[in-house]
């Protein structure tokens, strides 16, 4: 088995990595996170001409028809340069048009960039789960109505389209009767705020909104909304490696330089044995994103799932522990706003809750049937 | 672990005599690392090898004590890590002999471990004579063939197929053992730590394939980090077997373990092993180098610390 890049995801990754290193700067950055949009139109044009709006999406909608592998380490890049701009919002939105089928209009603008995309899927009390669902659509004269509310939206401010479940009938968390649709963001009230790692989010509003009967993706959606958010699950896993494995660098250097008591801090074998703790936390959560991207197209859904939840359990775990420990060996200086490092810790944070926390995904791990069926 | 060792370093008359009697069983080996005075310490070993010269050819005679040897009791040869230069740095100044365990001056003793069983030993070398060709490549440079050896078996260490039968093991018996009226698998505080265990386990599996196919010769200081999580991993699937039997855990029926009595007189039969593998499997985190040595490596190896 070959765990290692082709030379062509290789190339990527690093044209990626050097453009983020000139071109996106933690200052430059700060600016963007302090600017009215909060997003930078340079920057996403920028990602753009790096052909990554372009990767993930099927060669027919002019995509490159990339697979979860080739996300990974664009994914590892996209965390290292900690980017608040709409791309995991945008590629996570697209793979429902695609799970879906047809719709391949507006999959070759999200490809050429000229859109931007976001996943309107949570609700207040479903916290994280995704069948949790109480916004409701009707048939309609004109197609569809669709009214109700969805919440801490990433990016649904900056999007141009929003991808929303809605059900049609009376059983809030029954994964039956779910649908997935496509609306266009220009008609849906919306709500902003900032998010804590420095990105945006917000709560939108339908109101007996009508959408034609092309804004359907699917009616009895729920195992293409799952497989779906598995995709999405799959990326922010990537992403995590990426923050830590830049984490876990940063505070290597710190450590051997920083000098107390007359040597560098590194010296120290409590230290040492903690960096060491950091390292093996990264490198199993690296072996678990890699076999979740792996079984993302496993014939058997609950293997995905399985795998998928797995990852991100193992990885919320690591985020915790490598986020937490990097700002403890930063000593004072960690817990500040003006340090790289705070911000790795922050996104690190909320890495850990987005999509399902450790508790979520553990309990998604346990019900599956393999769980119990896997006793010898 | 010494196969390996022969394969890359050992002579042709070495390779021809000994790879084929390992292959067939023939020879049963035990390992000579560990001293009194040297544990994880390794290269602080004081036994000592001098050359002779004698009528019927030069010999090293061996004086001095390895310990906590694996069944050297029915072992017929030994691989030694032995001082042949006391007068240079601790580490340039070992050699890696092969020695009969039917020779003259070796005496094996046993200890026993917390499951009262014979497992490991001491030996004991006294004016033991070994022809100079069991000398494995050069003297005094067996620090380097050491260290070789040590990352197949930190690699070797994580046993990623036993870990699985013994975690499907542990789902059985939770499967079988109720708490509050159900199976203790499904009790939601239980089944977490199992799926802590399993998850860690997929992970440990992808890392050793990334190691493996990372790598065309033995694990450097990567083989840390699988010596390390394998054991971790092993260690807490025991303490689970162990806890998921409960008050089961207490009774001790060595003659059912031996095989001696069909049956435990509790009539709990699967829980019988549970506590002295738990007791037993401690030595995991301390053989091999113990994980606090194995910490080390990874700081100094690979962060360059």
């Amino acid at each position: 088995m070959d765990f290692a890049y082709t030379s062509e995801q290789t190339q990527l990754n690093d044209s990626l990595r050097r453009w983020l290193e000139k071109e996106y700067s933690f200052d430059a950055r700060k600016q963007i996170i302090k600017s009215a949009e909060g997003v930078s139109s340079a920057a996403w044009q920028g990602l753009v001409d790096l052909g990554l709006c372009a990767l993930p999406l099927p060669e027919e909608a002019g995509g490159f028809g990339g697979n979860a592998f080739d996300m990974l380490g664009v994914m590892q890049e996209i965390g290292r340069g900690l980017v608040i701009e709409p791309y995991f919002a945008t590629i996570s939105a697209a793979r429902y048009l695609q799970l879906a089928g047809g719709h391949s209009a507006l999959l070759e603008r999200v490809a050429l960039g000229e859109i931007k995309l976001a996943c309107a899927l949570h609700e207040r009390q479903a916290r994280h789960e995704l069948h949790n669902i109480s916004t409701r659509y009707e048939k309609s004269a004109e197609g569809y109505r669709v009214t109700g509310a969805k919440t801490v939206v990433l990016h649904g401010a900056q999007a141009d389209y929003l991808i929303v479940s809605a059900r049609n009938n009376e059983d809030q968390r029954a994964t039956s009767g779910i649908a997935l649709f496509v609306v266009p963001t220009a008609e849906v009230a919306s709500i902003e705020y900032r998010t804590i790692d420095g990105m945006r989010g917000a709560d939108v509003i339908f109101k007996d909104l009508t959408v034609p009967t092309s804004a359907l993706l699917q009616e009895n959606a729920w195992e293409l909304l799952d497989a779906g958010n598995d995709y999405a699950i799959s990326l922010l896993c990537s992403e995590a490696v990426g923050v830590m494995q830049a984490l876990h660098a940063t505070t290597l250097d710190y450590v051997k330089t920083r000098q107390q008591f007359g040597a560098p801090i590194g010296k120290s074998q409590v230290l040492q044995h903690r960096l060491a703790e950091m390292y093996m936390h990264i490198e199993q959560a690296q072996s678990m994103a890699m076999l979740a991207a792996m079984k993302l197209n496993a014939e058997n859904a609950s293997e995905r799932r399985r795998v998928v939840s797995a990852a991100k359990a193992k990885i919320g775990i690591a985020a915790k522990y490598v986020g937490q420990q990097a700002v403890q060996l930063h000593g004072g200086i960690g817990v500040t706003d003006e340090l790289q490092a705070a911000h790795y810790f922050k996104r690190l944070t909320m890495l850990e809750i987005s999509l399902g926390d450790v508790d979520h995904h553990l309990a998604r791990f346990i019900a599956q049937p393999d769980f119990a069926n896997t006793a010898g | 672990m010494v196969a390996p060792v022969i394969m890359a370093f050992g002579n042709p008359q070495q390779k021809e005599y000994y790879l084929p009697r390992i292959l067939s069983g023939e020879d049963w080996w035990c390992q000579g690392y560990s001293e009194p005075g040297a544990g994880s310490d390794l290269a602080s070993l004081k036994t000592r090898a001098e050359r002779i010269q004698t009528e019927d050819g030069q010999f090293y005679l061996v004086n001095g004590q390895k310990t906590w040897t694996t069944l050297a009791q029915h072992a017929d040869m030994i691989f030694c890590l032995v001082r042949t230069d006391s007068g240079v740095r601790k580490q340039e100044g070992i050699s890696f002999l092969l020695i009969d365990m039917h020779s003259p001056g070796i005496t094996v003793r046993p200890i026993y471990m917390l499951d009262e069983e014979h497992e490991v030993n001491e030996v004991f070398f006294d004016n033991v004579k070994v022809p100079v060709a069991n000398l494995v490549g050069e003297e005094n440079r067996g620090w380097t063939y050491a260290k070789y050896l040590l990352g197949h078996e930190r690699t070797g260490i994580a046993v990623i197929g036993r870990y699985k039968l013994e975690l499907s093991c542990l789902k059985a018996v939770a499967l079988q053992q109720q708490k509050n009226g159900q199976a203790l698998l499904h009790d939601p505080v239980f089944a977490q730590k199992v799926a802590l265990l399993e998850i860690e386990l997929m992970a440990l599996e992808v890392t050793m394939l990334r190691t493996i196919s990372a790598s065309d010769h033995a694990p450097g200081p990567q083989a840390s980090l699988l010596k390390i999580k394998g054991t971790e991993l092993q260690q807490a699937i025991f303490e689970l077997q162990l806890e998921a039997v409960g008050p089961y855990g207490l009774p001790f029926e060595p003659e059912y373990l031996d095989g001696a009595l069909a049956h435990t007189k509790t009539a709990e039969d699967e829980a019988a092993p549970f506590a002295a593998t738990y007791l037993n499997f401690r030595k995991a985190s301390i053989y091999g180098g113990s994980n606090e040595i194995q910490r080390n490596i990874i700081s100094q190896m690979i962060l360059g610390l």
